[in-house]
């Protein structure tokens, strides 16, 4: 039940198209106009919604109630955040670079929003099925550190550059261990389509194949979203806020709902390469593909929070050489186990 | 038919109008009061000192240099990893000896010095 509700009204919408003689050039653009829609929708209710549970957590972790004023049990403390953001003047300054720091904010949700259309929300729920998905990821989310490099830079302010700086150094030096985590899983599966790479964890998931794969991706994945313990980027007691200092109103809300997003998609990557996507376990099948993607991609969202409210901060020293020294040594020594590992299976022959 | 890379232009499109019409719907809400004071970079509340926009610190771009070649790596590791299954020993021994050149290359930078903050 409620299993294909999804697909079937995108196949109705598709039929009614069909039948009032649309061509099929833009029926398919109609659709896929009305499925991107849906996903921005998606993105929009869960960040508004992430923000108030985020709060919830790190209140519940630190012994205090947390937002509990706005709306039944605080439920409509972000909305009114919204609305105060969106009221807010966006502040001119004489020193900034206008084109790039105003092309940052409206840029900066661009990348995690392209990304959303590869994911596998259910069974035959991607918006795009694409056959080099995971590539596809990875090459779009790098672009998030040009966009916010760009915003701190044209800031001209210091706090913003130093944190623009990080930003950069951070984010790449983490992809890397982030892409190669991910190798593990495309050798076990010899395909980069993320429905194929769902279907290829029917019988065990990847997070028991390539556990190590999975602790990589884990820690590189909460250094890419700017999380504690790797939150140098803005680190709020030495560089106020890092590369957003400078941002005000929308600017600001707009890199708020991207951090939000990309957290999101971090764990529904996670999701889909290492916890089985949208794949029912004990064969619990009751319960529709799209709800068991639903509740996995939160269970790791929730562990993302646990983190961030329970470890301190590192030293950029100490972040650089984590990622470097220990991240992408262990990461090839993953490939290459894996690799062994798959040779001695056949081997043997099981 | 919609092709895929159609389609993610597609995405791009609406991500971008978005972002734009955020922004642009902030500008009919808010108040505009500029004043000299409003208008001054945003750091301790004192005015700021000395240009921004200097010479930075080159440690940022020893770690950008290396992300480079080892990014480039990535790329050919990935079609690697896909026909791994079908490709058979011989391709894996290369590739073996193609990431050993390239740990040789992190361990020198390692030597170097250029993994270390300072």
């Amino acid at each position: 039940m409620g299993e294909n509700i999804f697909t079937g009204i995108a196949s109705g919408l598709s039929g009614l198209l069909d039948g009032a003689g649309v061509p099929v050039l833009w029926n398919d653009v109609i659709l896929m106009v009305v499925k991107l829609v849906a996903i921005l929708v998606f993105i929009l209710v869960n960040a508004l919604w992430l923000v108030y549970m985020e709060r919830k957590v790190a209140a519940y972790v630190q012994c205090r109630i947390g937002p509990n004023r706005v709306g039944p049990k605080g439920l409509l403390q972000t909305a009114a955040d919204i609305g105060k953001l969106l009221s807010k003047e966006f502040t001119w300054n004489k020193y900034w670079d206008i084109v790039p720091y105003i092309l940052a904010p409206v840029l900066i949700f661009v990348p995690p929003f392209m990304i959303y259309a590869v994911l596998p929300f259910g069974e035959n729920m991607a918006a795009i099925d694409m056959n080099i998905g995971l590539f596809y990821f990875a090459a779009v989310a790098s672009l998030t550190s040009i966009i916010l490099w760009a915003g701190g830079w044209a800031s001209n302010n210091k706090y913003s550059l130093v944190g623009a700086m990080r930003v950069v150094a951070q984010m790449v030096s983490y992809e890397l261990p982030l892409v190669l985590a991910l190798l593990g899983v495309v050798m076990l599966t010899g395909t980069l389509n993320m429905s194929e790479i769902v279907y290829a964890q029917e019988n065990v998931w990847f997070i028991f194949t390539q556990p190590l794969a999975f602790l990589i991706y884990f820690v590189a994945g909460l250094a890419e979203t700017n999380r504690t313990p790797f939150c140098l980027v803005e680190g709020e007691s030495e560089i106020i806020a890092g590369p957003y200092t400078e941002y005000s109103g929308m600017g600001f809300a707009m890199f708020f709902l991207t951090e939000y997003a990309s957290v999101m998609l971090i764990s529904a990557m996670c999701t889909v390469a290492f916890l089985g996507g949208w794949l029912a376990p004990f064969g619990l099948t009751f319960i529709p593909s799209w709800l068991w993607f639903f509740l996995k991609m939160y269970v790791m969202i929730f562990i993302f929070m646990w983190v961030r409210w329970t470890y301190p901060r590192l030293r950029v020293d100490q972040l650089m050489g984590f990622g470097w020294k220990v991240l992408i040594p262990l990461c090839l020594a993953n490939i290459f186990v894996t690799g062994v590992g798959m040779y001695i299976y056949r081997a043997i022959g099981w | 038919m919609l092709s895929d890379w159609g389609a993610v232009f597609l995405f791009l499109a609406i991500g971008v109008v978005f972002g734009a019409g955020g922004i642009v719907t902030s500008f009919l809400f808010h108040p505009y009061r500029r004043t000299e004071t409003k208008q001054e970079v945003y750091e301790c509340g004192v005015d700021t000192v000395g240009p921004t926009w200097v010479q930075f610190k080159t440690g940022y771009f020893l770690y950008a240099l290396l992300f480079v070649i080892f990014d480039v790596e990535t790329i050919y590791l990935y079609p690697w990893a896909v026909k791994f299954q079908s490709l058979g020993l011989f391709a894996f021994i290369e590739m073996i000896i193609f990431i050993f050149i390239l740990i040789v290359g992190l361990w020198y930078a390692w030597k170097e010095g250029a993994l270390e903050w300072k």
